[in-house]
This record gives C-alpha cells, structure tokens and sequence, in this order.
C-alpha cells in the first residue's frame, strides 16, 4: 500500500469536508487512519484533522491526493530514508534497518518506493538511479551499496484482516489440531486452490520424505497431474525414496503396500545410484527408466522442482543444490510469485520456506507433530491454516475433493 | 439617511446601505472564462447601458448611498463589483481571481477602497478568491463556494481574518460558477437557492445552518434569480423568476425585477454588479 498524510484545517466540521473527504477516500477503493483530530471548541474556532492515505498503487493515491487538495487537503512532507554506504562486501552498514515480512515502503527524494521483494531478516538497499528498493541478504550486497540505517523514511503496512470473513485463511486462520474434524477445512481448502488455479494463482508443495513413506506420494501424483501443483521444494531424500518407491517398491526399504513386510534397506542406495549414472531424474524419465512416482510426473508437467541438500544426504543426486547460499537465493527467486503454498511432513524445510514467505501468500502446514505446525504458522499469523495429522489421509482427501470437484466442474460445464 | 438594516443578521446595527457599482462604459464578450460567454454572441452595449441604469436607478430608489468606480479600459468584467473582494466593517480583502483575464481588476479596487479609508487585507497570492461572489454571509456564518473560482483554502484565510464561521459549499455545476448565481441569503434568516448546483455535502452543509430554504426552480435558475441584491424588505432581481418572486412576495418582500439579458450573455446579473460596502459591519 502506497500512503501520504494529509491534514485538513477550518471549518471542517460545519462544512462536512472532514466527511467528505473520508467518503471520497474510500469511494476511491483506498483507506484511512485518522492520526490526529483537533475539533473547535467556539463556533468561529476551526478544527484540524491530520489523516493518514493509503492506495493499492502510488498512482492511485496521487489522483486520490489530487482530488482531496480541491478539498483543502495538505499533504505533509515526509522527510528520506537515511542511507549509508556498505564498508566491505557482505557488510552491512552500523544501524541498518532490519525489515520484516510485511509490505514495506522507503521514501527517497520525497517519493515512496516499495520494497521488493517483502522478506524478512534483510536489509534494504536502494539503487538512486534506478529508483528501486531491495530486500537484500549479506551475500547480496557489494561495499559501497546504499542501504538504510535507522528508521526514518520507512513505512511498514501491517496486512490487514479481512473484514468479509468469506475467505478461508482470513476466516479459518488457526490450528485445527488432531482430535478435531477436518474435513469441511480441507474441502474448503480443495475450493481455494480451485479458485487460486483459476485465477493462475502459484500453488508450491513444501514436501518432507514423510509423505512417500507414509504411501501419500500417489495422492500428490494426482494433485500433480490435476495441475494444482506449479512449484514443489523438497529435499535430497524427498526424491531418493520416491525414486526408490518407483524403482524398487520401497522407501528407505519400507513397502508401504505391505503391512509389516521389512527387507531391501539398501534399495534407496541403489535408486541414488541410478540416478547418479543416468545423470538426472529427467534423464531417468527421459530414458524410460523412472516411470511413475511423484519424480516423475513432476518431470511430465513440467513442475518446477527446487531441491535442496543437507548434511545428512546420501548422494546427493544431480540436480540437488548443496550449496545453502545459492539455494536460499533459488528459494526466494521460485517463492517470489507464490500465492498459495502447503507445507507438509517437513520441520525444518517448512520454516525456511515460511521465513521467504511474504505476509500475503496463504499458507497451509501439514504436520503429525503440534509444535512443528504452531512454528510454521507463526510466520504467517494472518494467513494460515495448521492441520495437526497425518499427511497421508490429509492428501488423500484433498486430492479426492479435488477431483470429485473437477468431475463436477466438468459436468456442469456439458450441461 | 440613518436606519436599522438588519441584513442577513440577528445583530442590529445602524448603518446605511453603501454599495459599489462600476458602469458598463467597456463592458463586452471579450473572452469565455464561464459555460455562458461566447465571443460569437456579444452584448448589445446600447442595451447594456439601458440595464445598467434601471439598476442603479432601482438602486437609488431604495435609498442605499452608491459610489462609482472608474471603469478601465480593457477590463470588461470589471462592471461586476461583487467579484471585486470581500468587505466586512472597514476591512476590505480583495480579490485574487483565478483567470488572468480578470485579474488585473484587483489593484484597480483595492486602491479605490483605501482611498476610501478602507483597511486592505490581502490574501496570499497562491489562493484564488473572488469576493462578494462567492462570499455571502447567511445568519451567523460567511457561506463560501469553492472550485470554479474560489479555493478552499482561501476560505480558511478569510475565516482567519474575519474570525467567523465560514461555511465552505462545493459548487459542482459549471453554469453556477459563483456562489452568488445560486445562493441568495435573506435578512429573516431563510435563503434562496439552487440546490442542484452545490454537492451533496455542500446541500447538507447549508440545510444544517438554514433551516428555512426557499428552492428555485431549475428554468428560473438559469434566469440568475438567484443574483439578487436584498435590501432589507427590497429585492432586487432579474425578470424571468414568476414562482420565485411569488414565494417572495407570500413573505412580504417588494421584489423589483428587472431585464438583465446582456450581463447574463457574460454569466452575471444584478448581484454581480453590486458590492456591498460592508456586506456586514462585523461578524
């Protein structure tokens, strides 16, 4: 949200322009908060009102300012971020201002720039000549950038809470934990990933290996090839025993078609190496060898599949980035356009992905384990759904809601 | 002549009526600032005089005192004094119009009204105002439109120099470009208007601190029956306002109604040609 202060002085009252210009504000599509309100206590005595302006865009709230000052607004001057020069590369300056997650905006020779994108734990450098304002990490600065010290010039927009209480994660917003119903959440959920896909939304699955081990990786196959899945982040293992499970039967040797059957521990070890030898998973598709599984039909539709390593990797596979720097940096870039992401059966993943996340994209955890859920939606307090269960009967009822919806959708539309 | 004309005001005072008028020697369309002025359909000056003179007559006749301001060349306008500024007691605050064309009319008056031993308040140069125009005091408050002509902010600096309640109306139709073509406060406490021509805010704003409104009818309105110059019991206005001059008359007023089609050629009439000298003696 772009913003100015105005202010009103005179009869404001009497002549019903404090009113008017309050109408006019929201008639506008834009909104208000009154900082100050100063009424005369005579008759003749004018009143003041001093009225902060927010719109949707800075072209907005200029025609907006532009029509208040016919009214006798006055825009009050805002004084410029304060920058200062990085000493070193990967420096940042003393006193440099630590953003949040939550829209922010610089201003800079008297004009609000947006900071973009919206992330947390960074600082903010700004580019004079281009007029643009950075959330930056250490590894992406060089000396003698200009970022922001202190806290003057900077404006933080808080998302708001919807008021309409008609969408799900600003209606639903908690934990739902595991001895409560959650089926009317999750066939509410399976409706707004329909509406964001319509609306060529971004919907991400954050996957932990849980969700092939527990024999839920068939359900994601299905969301997958229903195109409700555009990005997935996931680690080494992730892939290595849904390999495993495509090749072999098994995850991490375990066959979860069979009850209690145990055997074949060093299957995963043989996936990993076939993959190694094949040069990739999409070269394993390509040459036939990788014929199902969620690998798979990622490569099939063309899902954009960031993976990540970790100490505790075997392999790792191609394809795996191990390098934490550079994968921060892919996870931020595949993040940025995101609008809806599910995080499901992964601790450690899901809070990386949730600190990258900016304040306005829904957010859904999955996780068996309460205080992995509550960590997760921490992050997003004004966006988010946790599910305390298992992460296989939740796919699989959404990937059945989903595609119960998507008969019905096209039934309807023979009609 | 010394009697109570209580114009517009619960407060009494004695004084007699003073009015500033400017004869039409140079009047003319000479440009379009206003829906009304076209240069292709000129004033008839022998016509204009005519009108010109049964008002000052009409004028005289009701015993208000009536100083003449040279006209200058150049300045056709100049013939509408009430746009001149704003006088209140001895204290008068010229205008600063918005349009160029007008604008060199301001020192012309201000120097006759200081050496008239009127006080000079002027305004920052930066806020358009036009005076009498759109400045009426109605009850206790100064009434004033703004947008065609008028800023809103000069409002706020008269109301600092007057130290009265100003009541700022949006004027939101082009032909009523001045509050005085659309709005006429009377000295019972009623007003004449055309509400069409203000906001809604501006409506609400004048039906709060009038409760007493009489409504003109949209074809009168154009008639500028609304620009009328009320001396007490006397109404002066442009012919052409049947129902309105009967309201008037059901009230007890003498309306005197007389022709003023060459000045309405230039969006003026009878209000427009007149300033009072004060419009009140205090607030």
């Amino acid at each position: 949200m772009f913003s100015e202060t105005i202010e009103l002085r005179g009869h404001i009252i009497d002549s019903l322009i404090l009113p008017k210009v309050l109408d006019q504000i929201l008639t506008h599509g834009a909104n208000f908060k009154i900082g100050e309100i100063k009424i005369g206590k005579k008759r003749a005595d004018q009143s003041f009102a001093r009225i902060e302006v927010s719109a949707e865009t800075g072209e907005a709230l200029d025609e907006l300012v532009l029509r208040l000052r016919q009214h006798g607004a006055e825009v009050v001057e805002r004084a410029d971020a304060q920058l200062a020069k990085a000493r070193a590369t990967g420096v940042f300056p003393r006193d440099f201002y630590v953003t949040t997650n939550q829209q922010t905006f610089v201003r800079f020779d008297g004009k609000e720039i947006e900071v973009r994108p919206a992330m947390m734990d960074s600082a903010i450098a700004v580019d004079r000549k281009k007029r643009t304002a950075r959330a930056v990490k250490f590894f992406d600065i060089s000396a003698g950038d200009e970022i922001v010290v202190g806290h003057q010039g900077i404006r933080v927009v808080p998302v708001q809470r919807s008021t309409s209480g008609t969408d799900l994660f600003q209606f639903i917003n908690t934990i739902v934990d595991a001895d409560e119903p959650k089926s009317a959440v999750i066939r509410e959920l399976g409706r707004e990933l329909q509406r964001a896909r319509n609306a060529k939304g971004k919907i991400a699955i954050v996957g932990g290996p849980a969700i092939v081990r527990t024999g839920a990786g068939e359900h994601l196959v299905r969301l997958i090839e229903s195109r409700y899945v555009d990005r997935l982040f996931a680690g080494n293992a992730f892939a290595v025993y849904d390999v495993e499970r495509a090749l072999f039967g098994t995850s991490l040797g375990v066959n979860p078609d069979l009850a209690f059957a145990r055997g074949g521990h060093e299957n995963h070890l043989r996936a990993i190496n076939t993959i190694r030898e094949l040069g990739g998973i999409a070269a394993a598709v390509e040459k036939r060898i990788l014929t199902r599984g969620i690998m798979h039909t990622c490569v099939i539709h063309k899902v954009d599949v960031v993976l990540t390593g970790s100490i505790r990797d075997e392999g790792p596979i191609p394809g795996v980035t191990t390098d934490v720097v550079e994968a921060q940096k892919i996870m931020r870039e595949k993040l940025a356009d995101v609008t809806h992401v599910l995080l499901l059966g992964t601790v450690q993943h899901s809070l990386a992905v949730a600190s990258m996340l900016a304040p306005t994209v829904n957010t859904v955890c999955v996780d068996i384990d309460p205080s992995a859920v509550e960590r997760a939606v921490e992050h997003q307090p004004l966006q988010s759904i946790g599910l305390v269960t298992d992460v296989e009967p939740f796919l699989r009822e959404l990937a059945d809601r989903i595609a119960n919806r998507d008969d019905t959708v096209g039934a309807d539309r023979k009609q | 002549m010394i009697r109570w004309a209580p114009i517009g005001s619960s407060k009494l005072s004695i004084f007699m009526r003073e009015l500033l008028l400017c004869p039409p020697d140079y009047y003319g369309i000479e440009y379009e600032i206003n829906p009304w002025m076209s240069r292709a359909r000129g004033a008839e000056a022998p016509l204009a005089q005519k009108q010109w003179k049964d008002l000052h007559a009409t004028l005289s006749k009701l015993e208000c005192k009536i100083h003449l301001i040279t006209p200058q060349p150049k300045l056709p306008d100049m013939v509408f004094t009430a746009n001149a500024g704003l006088t209140v007691g001895k204290k008068f605050i010229p205008s600063n119009f918005r349009h160029k064309e007008r604008a060199g009319e301001a020192p012309h008056f201000a120097r006759w009204m200081e050496e008239h031993g009127y006080e000079i308040s002027w305004l920052p140069e930066n806020l358009y105002f036009e005076g009498e125009g759109d400045a009426l005091f109605g009850g206790d408050a100064l009434f004033c439109g703004y947008k065609f002509r008028s800023d809103i902010q000069s409002h706020r600096a008269v109301a600092d120099m007057l130290g009265c309640l100003v009541i700022s109306v949006e004027l939101v139709d082009p032909r009523f470009y001045h509050l005085d073509t659309c709005f006429c406060p009377l000295p019972d406490g009623a007003a004449v208007w055309f509400p069409a021509a203000f906001d809604e805010y501006g409506q609400r704003a004048i039906r709060e601190h009038i409760s007493d409104l009489i409504d003109v009818l949209p074809e009168e309105a154009v008639h500028f029956c609304s620009n009328a110059v009320v001396l007490d019991r006397d109404i002066v206005l442009p012919e052409g306002a049947p129902t309105l001059v009967a309201a008037l008359r059901e009230r007890g007023y003498r309306c005197h109604e007389l022709p003023m089609s060459e000045f309405l050629k230039a969006g003026g009439a009878c209000k427009c040609l007149v300033m009072f000298m004060p419009q009140r003696q205090a607030c």
